[in-house]
């Protein structure tokens, strides 16, 4: 297992590399200069424009830029803002925290609804509930975040009036950012009614960053159900005499499930993409709006430092998904 | 009365070309204590008959029958949960692949007090005991170590001995074994019969063999009952049957066991069981048969009496012995 895990640390390295050099050409490849969209509409004098490309280091070639800041990397250091000033490293962990909530409750509501679902489709399979479901997943699956987030705004926030346009929580309340998770802060700040104001600016951006997960997860479950189902296992499980309720939820499901975990870890770099568009429509100040701002503003060090560190929690993350396989298939653990 | 007794069952599954008549009114009783084999070629409805009695048929078949009677309980007319107290309770079934019939995911050991759990409501410790008791039955070594391993740590003979162990868990009337030892090397084919044999003995289940294999047959059955493209075409105590079959197709299988080729070349039976599309009007060996005339091709034989063995044939082999002995 150790063996296993070093190895695939290992194989971290080639693409730690590449994502670098990506991120740091992604930028660059993008027309216009942080230099003039500093200056803004009053412009500038071409002296200081020279002074400040030799401060930023533009006036050396590429590949020196990219070896600095390689080795910039290497030493943990991710650069300044030109904007703030700020380090990128400061500014991205200030802000994570809100990301992290919010993808981990879209998780948490595609998984609780679509592994149920996917089973209850499968177990009834050609009727019309798993009809409904699987056309509903499709449509869920394709359909436009930006018009869908519209959509529940128009229908929850605008006309029923029920759930905040925007932010983490009502303005009414102030307490301080222990943890930087609203639900936990909210909650130990022991103010009334602090709570439920994070939840219900959580719940549409939670929906609207889960649909697609949900769909993903529950058309994954019913497939591996349906596989399963046909099983020899399942016809011992049904002449023990078992009920289906046991059947499908314990016997079929835990086998299932394999190939769900898979689906689930790749689906966490679908999220953290979908969450930059989400948190650019509710204003959600975390990673995602301050990543979009920051390629606004060609805040070269921001959005470079930021898709590295995206990358490598996407990498984490398929990395523990990886170990949880082994965990849930006695056949690889064992190995 | 008999442990189980079927009157004119009959399974039809509904497929994409029109409805198959897998089993095609069979009568069958056991007895407590028994050893029925049921024998056939592949696709000769053997396992399609038993699996409709134990309700683990897919949702594409549907079973028809006078009469399903098991330990005085009317099982054709059974709910299901009514049903479920029995199957896996006082009626067991083991299947053809030990590999793939134990759940991959779970450990044996937790499969197996499963059962105990569920039917019986045994506690913790006393599951724990009894499930080493089993082990000890069906004669898994190290017992302790072995409930704690999963499926595919374990050989095909340990496996199918593990299933055994699960399906007399709960002390079953009955016992159904699918082609226990088709997947097998064949020495421990010979060790997993000697199991149930001896089983049979101790506890007084009836056990009812599935087994395309006349070899088995021999060695096992008390009396057999012979399938062929879901009929039942003949029924006869072992010795008898090997006597003196009635059936043409008893006596073709029987021709075809190593020990009774005269020949180099063992003699097979020509020609492969009718399925969906090819079904004669006649008698359903007629095409294969070397004694079939007009009269087998056009018109269906009915069963004879007893003292032929029930056989479907218009010309009973043997039936002149019959008569003068
Ligand atoms: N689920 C099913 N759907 C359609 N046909 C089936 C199904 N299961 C079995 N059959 C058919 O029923 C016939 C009898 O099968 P089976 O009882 O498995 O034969 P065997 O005597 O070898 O055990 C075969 O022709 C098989 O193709
Ligand atoms: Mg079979």
């Amino acid at each position: 297992m150790l063996n296993y895990v070093l190895s695939r640390l290992l194989t971290f390295i080639p693409t730690f590399i590449g994502v670098t050099l990506i991120s740091f050409g992604f930028i660059r490849a993008l027309p216009g200069d942080p230099i003039v969209v500093m200056a803004g509409e009053r412009g500038m004098t071409p002296e200081r424009y020279a002074e400040l490309s030799a401060q930023f280091g533009f006036d050396r070639p590429i590949f020196v830029q990219f070896w600095e800041y390689l080795t910039g990397v290497l030493q943990g250091d991710l650069g300044n803002s030109f904007v703030t000033k700020r380090p990128v490293w400061d500014e991205f962990f200030a802000l994570f925290p809100a990301t992290l909530e919010l993808s981990f409750c879209a998780m948490i509501f595609s998984i609780a609804l679509g592994i149920p679902a996917g089973v209850i489709a499968a177990v009834n399979r050609g009727k019309f509930f798993d009809r409904a479901l699987m056309s509903t997943a499709l449509v869920g699956y394709s359909m436009p975040i930006f018009w869908w987030a519209l959509l529940l705004i128009i229908i929850f926030s605008g006309n029923l009036g029920w759930t905040p346009v925007s932010g983490r929580i009502s303005l009414m309340y102030y307490f301080p950012n222990a943890t930087g998770f609203m639900l936990i802060d909210s909650l130990a700040s022991g103010q009334k009614g602090a709570f439920a104001s994070a939840v219900q600016h959580l719940i549409l951006p939670t929906i609207v960053l889960g649909t697609i997960p949900l769909a993903v997860i529950a058309r994954q479950t019913r497939s591996a159900m349906l596989e399963v189902l046909g099983e020899d296992y399942i016809r011992t499980a049904r002449a023990k005499g078992l009920t289906s309720g046991r059947i499908n939820g314990i016997h079929a499901l835990r086998n299932a499930l394999i190939p769900v975990v898979t689906v689930i870890g790749l689906s966490v770099g679908t999220l953290l993409a979908g969450a930059i568009l989400t948190e650019t429509i509710f204003s959600w100040p975390g990673i995602g709006k301050w990543m979009v701002d920051s390629i606004f503003r060609r805040d070269y060090p921001v959005v470079q430092g930021g898709l590295l560190l995206i990358a490598v929690m996407v990498m984490v993350v398929n990395l523990t998904v990886d170990m949880l396989y082994g965990l849930i298939n006695p056949k690889i653990r064992k190995r | 009365m008999p442990l189980l007794r079927i009157r004119n069952l009959s399974v039809d599954f509904a497929t994409a070309s029109g409805a198959f008549r897998a089993v095609d009114a069979v009568d069958q009783d056991i007895d407590t204590g028994e050893i029925l084999a049921i024998v056939g070629e592949s696709g000769s409805g053997k396992s399609v008959s038993m699996l409709a009695l134990m309700g683990l048929l897919p949702w594409t078949a549907t079973v028809t029958a006078d009469e399903i009677t098991f330990d005085d309980r009317d099982l054709l007319n059974m709910d299901r949960r009514a049903r479920r107290r029995i199957v896996g309770n006082d009626l067991a079934m083991i299947f053809q692949e030990p590999m793939s019939s134990l759940n991959p995911c779970f450990t044996v050991g937790w499969q197996i007090k499963e059962a105990l759990r569920y039917h019986l409501r045994l506690g913790r410790a006393e599951r724990h005991a009894r499930a080493i008791e089993l082990f000890e039955q069906v004669g898994i070594p190290d017992p302790e170590k072995r409930l704690s391993a999963f499926p595919h740590q374990l050989s095909g003979g340990m496996n199918q001995r593990a299933m055994i162990a699960m399906a007399i868990a709960c002390k079953p009337k009955l016992l159904i074994a699918d082609e226990p030892t088709t997947a097998l090397d064949v020495t421990i084919q010979a060790q997993i019969l000697d199991l149930l044999a001896d089983l049979r003995r101790e506890t007084g289940m009836g056990l009812v063999l599935i087994t395309h294999d006349m070899g088995v047959v021999a060695e096992t059955a008390e009396r057999v009952s012979v399938q062929y493209a879901g009929q039942k075409v003949e029924e006869q105590a072992v010795g008898d049957l090997f006597n003196t079959p009635h059936h043409p197709y008893t006596g073709a299988l029987l021709d075809a066991l190593p020990e009774r080729a005269t020949e180099k070349m063992l003699p097979t039976i020509p020609g492969v069981v009718p399925g969906q599309f090819d079904r004669p009007a006649g008698c359903l060996f007629s095409p294969r048969c070397k004694f079939a005339d007009a009269k087998c091709k056009s018109t269906p034989p009915a069963p004879l009496g007893a003292d032929l063995g029930h056989a479907r044939c218009f010309y009973p082999l043997n039936a002149n012995e019959r008569v003068a002995s």
